[in-house]
């Protein structure tokens, strides 16, 4: 999906504050505002329109405004609770409420009361109707403490895309402030089962906006998105035994990318877009084969006779990580990516499975089992080093958001399947709360190319 | 019924008898079929099921089939849909697995053999062999592990003959449990591969 955005003018003299040095300073006024430790239930913002759940804080907490957009009543969505949400909810931002009063993006606002509001950042912005129906969404976003312009954007879009346009001025503010790019413009994809119908399901990553991509009275697994995000891989079982499907999600046109005797299942997609890897039974045991993007006899990659599965490769397509029992119980490997001998990866404990390697290529995030409980794990590849990093005990199918920040992953909260975001240290937690009833199986979908 | 004995009777009996006996005893033959059809029995003396009046018999015509004594009833049999090339209903269709187990105990022999002996009567019949787990575990490994169960009674099958185009092994993992409660005694009405006769 293409998006435009034009950069603003920058209004003052002088370079923007780089990101590095703008958290440092930040960090001076975050600490006096952080609480100690998690568990804090960030108050419900009065403003947003969307429940932010939110546990625990991050290290430094930047105080933020955003003042009243002028022309944001012509617009059907509300672009500056988005924004608000999307920011609060990374743990990272807190929400200081503006007084009354539109500063758009052409001005040059007083700073000096905003610094007295402890406000670190200020975004300004407006919403007009362009000649052709579109709208013309701009922001501009300010360093209150150096005085200074960090840049803006405006954003011609259709009221389709509002939404979208919301999310991208909360990833520019995150990249300014934080100084990692954004995912608040990404889109997850996730099941949900009601009684006997499945639904497959596209949203945002802040879990709105959801729509359905597949409806079925048959269950579906395994969603996993395409490295162009216009495509979801899957498992379906409508034909009463598992196939995978490969579905473009804007047109609904799908197509049979296994169905080979037996069970096919656990589809994984190569960085290049085009090969794909999945588990089949055509040996008898479950073995991970490559597919044939023209549709002829798949390769066969694991050579056990033990079960091979869950494949998933590393950003740079070099490496598979997969699941396998050949040990006497299922453990995390890593083969080359064109098969060869596979290397175990996780050693403790007697039940890991559900790889799911960081884009940046340090992290590895599985689910070990625990007693009769399932835990969601974070190990750093270079060292080994794992740790738990949730307090739950039905962890299932880790995700990488693409900035590699943060995992998204099915769970049970109090008796009821939800979807959740962890950082990577297990300190800032979220809970998709418009994911209604019973939810499994999310995949964060990749950066839109802009 | 002595007469029609000898109509019926072993036509080797004739020919020992030497030709011109033979030729006598054939042509007391043809010209006997031709008096009536093909029983001297006087018509008045058949017994006719006459259903629309009060039965003879106990039990009437119609039960012929366990007395034996009516050749000409019609004993009605429908097929039900659904049960086209399909085993009796009272053979077992579910083949159930102890924790973490892939070997089918020997209690299920006799159901196994019951269906192998079906397969075997026609190579025309298949049967898909549907493997499922109980709900603790991951989605993807639990289907590999319902692949392992439906594979084994394949293997159990094909050693009683049926040969291998008449059978598919397939999994649903945990997706499609029998009973949803999280009970030992539900997981184990879970842990089962179904014979399916499509």
């Amino acid at each position: 999906m293409s998006f435009e955005s034009k950069p603003l003018s920058t209004l003052l003299c002088g370079a923007p504050v780089g990101p590095a040095r703008t958290r440092r300073s930040f960090m001076a006024l975050g600490a006096l505002g952080a609480a100690a430790g998690g568990g804090l239930l960030a108050p419900l913002s009065a403003m947003a329109q969307f429940r932010v759940e939110v546990t625990g804080v991050g290290l430094t907490q930047i105080p933020f405004s955003i003042a009243p957009f002028r022309g944001a009543e012509l617009a059907s969505q509300n672009i500056p609770a988005i924004v608000r949400a999307d920011l609060e909810r990374s743990g990272q931002f807190r929400p200081i409420e503006a007084p009354p009063g539109v500063i758009d993006e052409n001005a040059r606002p007083d700073l000096a009361p905003w610094r007295d509001r402890s406000v670190d950042a200020l975004l300004t912005g407006s919403i007009s109707r362009l000649a052709d129906g579109r709208f013309d969404v701009r922001f501009r976003l300010w360093d209150v403490v150096r005085a200074q312009d960090m840049g803006g954007l405006s954003f011609p879009v259709p009221a389709s895309d509002l939404r979208l346009a919301a999310h991208r001025i909360a990833d520019y503010v995150y990249e300014r402030l934080i100084g990692d790019k954004g995912v608040f413009s990404t889109r997850i994809a996730y099941v949900s089962k009601d009684g006997n119908r499945f639904n497959l399901w596209v949203a945002d990553a802040d879990g709105e906006n959801a729509q359905s991509a597949l409806a079925s009275p048959e269950p579906i697994i395994s969603p996993v998105w395409s490295p162009n995000g216009s495509q979801l891989a899957y498992v379906s079982f409508e034909a009463r035994k598992p196939v995978i499907y490969s579905h473009e999600i804007a047109t609904g046109r799908r197509r049979l990318v296994a169905t080979f005797r037996g069970s096919n299942s656990a589809p994984a997609w190569a960085p290049d877009g085009r090969q794909m890897v999945a588990t089949l039974t055509l040996a008898g045991q479950s073995q991970i084969y490559a597919l044939d993007p023209a549709g002829g006899q798949p390769r066969r990659l694991t050579q056990s006779s033990s079960i091979d599965t869950e494949p998933a490769y590393t950003a740079d397509g070099q490496f598979i990580y997969f699941v396998s029992d050949r040990g006497g119980s299922p453990q995390v490997y890593r083969m080359p990516a064109a098969g060869g001998p596979a290397e175990r990866v996780t050693f403790t404990g007697n039940y890991n499975i559900s790889p799911a390697v960081s884009p940046d290529g340090r992290w590895l995030a599985y689910v070990t089992r625990v007693g009769s409980g399932y835990k969601l794990q974070v190990m750093e590849l270079a060292t080994g080093n794992t740790a738990s990093v949730t307090d739950t005990t039905a962890d299932e199918s880790p995700s990488f958001a693409p900035n590699s920040r943060l995992i998204m992953y099915a769970t049970r909260v109090s008796g009821r399947e939800s979807l959740m975001t962890t950082t990577l240290d297990g300190r800032i937690k979220t809970r998709l709360a418009s994911a209604p009833g019973n939810v499994r199986e999310p995949d964060w979908g990749p950066f839109l190319s802009a | 019924m002595n007469h029609s004995k000898h109509l019926t009777g072993s036509p080797a009996a004739s020919i020992s008898s030497g030709r011109r006996w033979a030729q006598w005893l054939a042509c007391a033959t043809v010209a006997a079929a031709l008096v009536g059809c093909g029983s001297s029995v006087k018509l008045d003396e058949v017994p006719v099921t006459d259903r629309s009046g009060t039965p003879v018999q106990p039990g009437g015509a119609g039960s012929g089939a366990g007395t034996g004594a009516d050749s000409r009833g019609v004993a009605p049999v429908s097929v039900a849909p659904g049960q086209i090339g399909q085993p009796p209903a009272s053979l077992s269709r579910t083949i159930y697995f102890d924790f973490d187990s892939f070997t089918v105990r020997p209690e299920f022999a006799a159901t196994l053999e019951g269906h192998a002996r079906f397969l075997n009567a026609d190579r025309s019949r298949s049967v898909v062999l549907e493997g499922h787990t109980d709900e603790r575990g991951g989605r993807e490994y639990n289907l590999a592990l319902g692949q392992k169960r439906a594979e084994s009674v394949r293997r159990a099958l094909s050693l009683l003959g049926v040969s291998d185009s008449q059978m598919e092994a397939v999994s649903f993992g945990k997706e499609k449990p029998a009973n949803p409660g999280t009970t030992e005694e539900a997981f184990s009405q879970n842990r089962r591969v179904e014979l399916s006769y499509r």
